[in-house]
């Protein structure tokens, strides 16, 4: 008993203290930064950089709101940059430390959510919309019809990734309303619609990459960066943009107010709005970036892509998924637990 | 006596069906050790041999990082929640029913009946609390939340093995006037021992497996290997995941066969 | 009883109290405390975006049987909510009746095993749970694919022509779940029959018993604190799970656990996602109660 005790002493001991100086904490989704980019970013400011995981905006809100995470960069999507500024968790950047601030693409200067890009800097963005197995369907793929209305070649083989605000945000428009929308007649089309092309699909799952290289189902609702690792795996895959609209989402960086290490944090946010560096993030996540400049460092596969470059035709049907709150994130918790039970 | 045909301790089909369950346990053990080595991306088709994922996994600190927080954690919680689930097996079983012991017995299985999206809600607010407080940001916070949520797994198997031992050669001990620690130490323990084996290897195995508790309550630099795999889980998974596996798999065989071996030459003859 | 006695009891009693305290102390923590703030939780309000507001409500509570129809404003019963519990119910129990049929013989077999190899064996069966569940789960996928190894193999032997739809069906989902919670079935059934007696069923063969009998009249009771235990360790996490029915199952229809996570999450609803789990604790822990009293019956020797 005594040796476990003190096993156990020593165990932790050893563990304690994260207090050293030369650090970076970076709190970002899964899977989606770049660790040739970060290793150039350590090598070139002799700062350790730690990259810790979350899953969903919720949960990393949670964590932060509850105060002491030890992080100095997080990475929200779009909705809730606002939320966190309004709840007091980020604080405003010194626009003078950050050279490169002017290489952010004009048309993401001033967002909706950050006019003027004082408290987020872009890190990635992307769509949501269909990819679709042309094997088998050969029809029109830019519609949400693909998995709301299924045509009778994909029915029982389709997949919807079970992202509440994205299928509910195409749903809506499919509809004829924004996203967002508190409107009973128009929110009850939406749940008959989802409701009556529930027992079409085949799963809700999130893992469209392996499954629709592998054929394991024909169709699914999906980002865009997905879509194209998909294409580049089987080229039988191929993009659709839903014209009754389909969905916008950027993620962005924001330095929390209580960040310690705030100067290397300002070292980070520089660097990846440099051309080169955010091109290194894209290439690795696949998703396209809101530096200018940064299209002549992508990879050839991404330059050309279908699924990062809107068409001019769909150019102004995308809407930006936002956090709904009130009736209308009511009517979504009822439809969505509805279709899930 | 009339002549059996079968061994007293033989019941019919079960050999067959315990054989059965060892190599459906071992597939798909068997398909990620195999498709460790394919060359190619995709799991549905066979590209060839490479090492090209162990060399991949080689260089992700990451989740090299995360496979190691993960076994640190769980070996420190399976030590403390079996020493700790022992002494209450101890403390619960083979007395007569006293007033509380529903009550213990209550607590002690309850972080089995709460889902564990709302003990990791729960803990995350203690833990930010007191992390605002002291600043502490250790690996201390899981280690305790694991240990206490293994406590019933190593609970129940130390707890039926207790029940099923026979109290006689106990009292025969303390006949030949062993004290009390004695006894415990030269007779009971050794006895209990399966148990809290069993109990161990489960507190192990569960610790090492707990994803929600730990996204919630991990602080900087501590994704365990499942919160790493969560974070993909959204994206692609990577074939060098099974690289890892494969690896932490074969390190544990040759941990485990190392411990087997030096235990077993510590026995007595005849033992 | 006499005064020696009284007293024996008595040192008996704050024994096992001393004993169990360490573990009640780290739980206390750990595990029930922070239970506290939850049920508090469920008294409060939902905040406008997650977390939740202090202002007193009933809400919580009142959402978990009933739903206001967002349409039409009408209170009526929460049948979604009763859908997945029950849901999750049914694949508890079979899950633990499926492990119990399976792991059963797999434990009896171990201990019946030479004594030296018995801790080989129980390592054996512990290894693959020594790999992350997700790595599991996606590994039992690539075997019952359509173009997995399974299917893969069928089609060559020529036992069928086509291969056969297993992926997001019932039997897959099943065949994950007893796979998962196998081992918590099968130690806890080994340490009972480890120390069970072999005479006892020379006795019964010698008198003429079937096999059959003898299972059921002899071994089932006498292992029966290995049978409890094994249920309550499959039983009750399974209730909660969420991750292999949504990987297996094909996430189409949600879990209790499922349920509760997207409260606190997207569904920005911790108040109700505290009422659903208190309910559900109260719920499990008198069935547990109950479980035990009815089956555990008296814990004499032997």
């Amino acid at each position: 008993m005594k040796r476990t005790l003190t096993a156990l002493a020593v165990l932790l001991a050893s563990t304690a203290g994260a207090f050293a100086e030369g650090e970076l904490h970076l709190y970002n989704w899964g899977n989606y930064t770049s660790p040739d980019m970060i290793k150039k970013f350590e090598d070139k400011y002799n700062v350790k950089v730690t990259i810790t995981d979350y899953d969903s905006n919720d949960t990393a809100l949670a964590k932060i709101e509850a105060g002491g995470s030890g992080f100095d960069l997080a990475v929200p999507s779009a909705g809730y940059v606002g939320i966190y500024a309004e709840k007091g968790l980020i604080q405003k950047m010194d626009l003078a430390r950050l050279p490169n601030h002017k290489n952010i693409a004009p048309e993401w200067v001033d967002v909706s959510w950050d006019m003027g890009r004082e408290w987020s800097v872009p890190w990635q963005w992307g769509t949501t919309g269909m990819a679709v197995n042309t094997k088998d369907f050969a029809g029109d793929i830019n519609t949400s019809g693909i998995f709301l209305d299924p045509p009778a070649e994909l029915v029982g083989k389709i997949n919807v990734i079970p992202e509440m605000s994205d299928v509910m945000a195409l749903a809506t428009m499919y509809a004829g309303g924004k996203v967002c929308d508190d409107n009973p007649e128009v929110m009850k089309k939406v749940r008959d619609v989802l409701m009556a092309a529930k027992p079409k699909w085949m799963s809700m799952d999130y893992s469209t990459v392996e499954k629709m290289t592998n054929h394991d189902y024909a169709a699914t609702v999906d980002w865009n960066g997905s879509g194209l690792r998909a294409r580049l795996a089987n080229p039988d895959v191929k993009w659709g943009f839903p014209k009754e609209g389909f969905g916008l989402w950027m993620d962005n960086v924001v330095l929390l107010a209580d960040a310690k290490n705030t100067d290397n944090a300002y070292l980070f946010l520089d660097f990846i709005m440099d051309p080169e560096n955010a091109a290194m993030l894209s290439a690795f996540a696949r998703y396209a970036n809101g530096i200018t400049g940064s299209a002549a460092f992508m990879p050839d596969d991404m330059k050309d892509a279908v699924e990062l470059n809107t068409p001019a035709e769909f150019a102004d049907k995308g809407q930006f998924v936002t956090v709904c709150t009130g009736k209308a994130l009511d009517y979504q918790n009822a439809i969505w637990t509805e279709l899930q039970k | 006596m009339a002549k059996r045909s079968f061994a007293v301790n033989d019941l019919p089909g079960f050999a067959t069906i315990a054989i059965i369950v060892f190599l459906a346990l071992y597939a798909p053990m068997a398909v990620l050790v195999v498709f460790s080595f394919n060359a190619g991306e995709s799991p549905a088709q066979w590209a060839g041999f490479s090492l090209k994922w162990y060399q991949l996994a080689l260089q992700n600190d990451q989740v090299q990082a995360a496979a190691i927080t993960s076994l640190k954690i769980a070996f420190a919680a399976a030590l403390l929640s079996t020493a700790l689930a022992t002494m209450a097996a101890l403390g619960t079983t083979r007395r007569k029913n006293f007033k509380g012991q529903t009550f213990i017995y209550a607590m002690i299985n309850q972080p089995l009946m709460v889902p564990e999206i709302v003990t990791a809600v729960a803990l995350l607010l203690v833990t930010a609390a007191i992390k605002k407080a002291t600043g502490y940001t250790g690996l201390g916070y899981l280690i305790l939340a694991h240990a206490a949520f293994c406590i019933p797994f190593a609970y129940l198997p130390i707890r039926a093995r207790l029940e099923g031992m026979d109290l006689a050669l106990e009292t025969a001990a303390a006949d030949l006037y062993a004290g009390p620690w004695q006894c415990f130490r030269r007779v009971t323990l050794p006895l209990l021992m399966p148990g809290i084996f069993a109990g161990a290897m489960l507190a192990f195995v569960t610790s090492l497996d707990d994803v929600v508790i730990t996204e919630f309550i991990k602080s900087p630099g501590q994704d365990t290997l499942p919160t790493y795999m969560l974070g993909q889980l959204r994206r692609s998974m990577k074939p060098d995941v099974n690289a890892i596996s494969t690896g932490i798999l074969a390190l544990t065989l040759i941990l485990l066969t190392a411990f087997y071996l030096a235990t077993r030459t510590r026995k007595q003859p005849g033992a | 009883m006499s005064r020696a006695e009284q007293a024996a009891s008595a040192r008996s009693v704050r024994a096992g109290w001393w004993l169990s305290a360490p573990a009640l102390l780290l739980l206390t923590f750990a595990a029930v405390g922070p239970l506290l703030i939850v049920l508090i939780y469920s008294f409060l309000t939902p905040g406008k975006y997650g977390n939740v507001e202090w202002v007193f409500s009933w809400a919580g509570w009142v959402s978990v049987l009933f739903e206001r129809d967002v349409f039409d404003d009408t209170l009526r019963l929460a049948d979604a909510n009763l859908t997945i519990f029950f849901r999750s119910v049914k694949l508890s129990f079979i899950t633990t009746v499926l492990t119990f049929l399976v792991g059963f013989p797999t434990a009896w077999f171990i201990a019946t095993r030479p004594p030296k190899s018995r801790a080989g064996w129980l390592f054996l069966i512990t290894i693959p749970f020594w790999t992350n569940l997700l790595i599991r789960t996606f590994a039992i996928n690539q075997i019952i694919r359509n173009e997995g190894v399974l299917n893969t193999i069928l089609l060559n032997l020529g036992v069928i022509g086509a291969p056969i739809q297993l992926t997001y069906t019932d039997t897959a989902l099943l065949v994950g779940m007893v796979y998962v919670y196998l081992p918590l079935m099968v130690l806890p059934l080994f340490a009972t029959i480890d120390r069970f007696d072999m005479r006892l069923l020379e006795a019964g063969y010698d008198l003429y018993a079937s096999r059959w009998r003898v299972l059921w009249r002899i071994i089932l009771p006498i292992t029966r604190p290995g049978i409890i235990a094994g249920s309550i360790l499959v039983f009750v996490p399974c209730l909660g799970a969420y991750v292999t029915p949504r990987i297996l199952g094909g996430g189409k229809n949600m879990m209790i656990g499922n349920f509760i996570e997207l409260q606190f999450g997207q569904g920005r609803n911790w108040p109700l996602g505290s009422a659903l789990s208190m309910a559900l604790l109260v719920i499990v822990t008198f069935a547990l109660l109950a479980y035990v009293r009815t089956i555990g019956g008296d814990r004499r020797n032997g």
